[in-house]
């Protein structure tokens, strides 16, 4: 048998630099009830959100991704050749094949860096990052580019009350490079298939292809509408509060860190009553910088935490050192927590 | 030992009082949830989370949505409490 040479990482790995990109066109909930019967009031309560962002055509998922990425290698002052991998979490890319990661690649200017999609909905940053931190570990790239991008907008059905104001499109992207001291802490993640009824896109696409319009639904004038997603709001809500919120605490236990070293807490970014709930059934200090990017970008699936953490840092609320929970959770059900240092 | 009809209203007054600031005399058997007593289905998932503790019951999400009144969770945590 022959001997083969062990490859080299690097001893740990951390975020670099964070970029972002918002959407031009900002949607209040004013445009919303244009097709359904709610009020601002109502929007508000049950989910914080006051106005989000619509990509236009241009906006693709890949243009998005560019010019987020732009920002985070000039912020982590990299160049683009050195990038040795690129990973793209999104949902709602339209071609499957080839994969939007090698577009995203090329046109960035790596030298032709590994280059994927994943499919870990609203987890997909911590999925994303987690597969980052082990490529840099174990050596296989020195630098990894982890995005994630939505454009929820096309898969929102806009005549469902319980959804029509919940999406927005936008991408948030890192850059992740070696480290001598852990900045990126242990991850806590999983799957609970046996719950993915309770998240999913409402017709799969085959069933558009058979051409059955009996099964395919309608809006309200008979036309056939595309795929939206739905979700079970009441059971979401309970497994997103009270089983993340023992996620969260695996993951700063795993950190082995306490709320009180939290300087700051960037869960995904599905609905600000879903935040208050985790707040206080993990007991944050209150010194600790809670993202609320909900508000104004609305649920950006993949792209809500990176998003979210370029804002905290745009605006000063949180700044480069802090210390940092974040976890996503979403449709798969599938989650991922972990405690990492600001770039 | 088993919570009686009376000190389970209570303990759900002081649910209710504490998730959503409903004064605990308002929390009558015969008051609806979401009409009366302003609790909206996310809030209710609060209340159901915090009376399986206290009470030591479980409360599958397809249940929640058959709990409208106060009696109605009443009759419901009184039946299935370990």
């Amino acid at each position: 048998m022959a001997k083969l040479k062990p490859s080299k990482g690097a001893p740990y790995a951390r975020i670099l630099g964070v970029g972002g990109y918002r959407p031009t066109r900002v949607v209040p909930n004013e445009v919303i009830l244009e097709k359904i019967d709610s009020s601002d009031e109502w929007i508000r309560s049950r989910s914080g959100i006051e106005t989000r962002h619509w990509a236009n055509d241009e906006e693709t998922v890949a243009a998005m991704s560019i010019e987020a990425s732009g920002k985070a290698i000039a912020d982590a002052g990299i160049s683009a050749e050195q990038i040795g991998g690129v990973i793209v979490s999104t949902v709602s890319n339209f071609r499957q094949t080839p994969a939007v990661a090698t577009e995203i690649a090329d046109k960035l200017g790596t030298n032709k860096a590994a280059a994927f999609d994943i499919s870990a909905g609203c987890a997909g940053f911590g999925y994303g990052l987690t597969l980052a931190k082990g490529m840099i570990v174990e050596g296989s790239a020195e630098y990894v580019l982890v995005i994630g991008v939505e454009r929820l907008s096309d898969l929102t059905d806009l005549e469902d009350r319980a959804t029509a104001f919940l999406f927005g499109d936008g991408a948030g992207a890192v850059v992740v490079g070696p480290s001598q001291e852990p900045h990126i802490g242990p991850t806590v993640w999983g799957s609970e298939g046996d719950k993915s009824e309770t998240i999913k896109q409402t017709v799969p696409w085959d069933q558009y292809r058979i051409g059955d319009v009996a099964k395919l639904p309608l809006d309200s004038e008979g036309n056939v509408k595309f795929p939206a997603i739905t979700q079970e709001g009441q059971a979401v809500f309970r497994w997103a509060v009270f089983e993340m919120a023992k996620v969260a605490q695996q993951a700063l236990d795993a950190a082995g860190i306490t709320p009180d070293d939290l300087d700051v807490f960037i869960p995904h970014q599905a609905n600000e009553r879903i935040i208050d709930s985790m707040v206080k059934t993990l007991k944050l200090p209150e010194h600790v910088t809670v993202a609320r990017d909900v508000r104004t970008t609305g649920n950006t699936s993949a792209a809500s935490i990176p998003l979210a953490m370029e804002r905290l840092l745009a605006t000063g609320e949180a700044k480069s050192g802090d210390t940092a929970l974040v976890i996503g959770f979403g449709a798969g059900l599938v989650y991922a927590a972990t405690v990492v240092t600001l770039p | 030992m088993a919570a009686t009809q009376e000190e389970i209203v209570a303990g759900l007054a002081d649910i209710v009082n504490e998730i959503a600031g409903i004064p605990v005399e308002d929390v009558q058997l015969d008051k609806s949830f979401t009409d009366d007593l302003d609790v909206d289905s996310l809030s209710m998932v609060e209340v159901v989370v915090a009376a399986e503790e206290r009470f030591d019951v479980k409360i599958p999400d397809e249940d929640v949505k058959n709990l409208k009144t106060v009696g109605d969770a009443t009759d419901y945590i009184l039946k299935h409490q370990g």
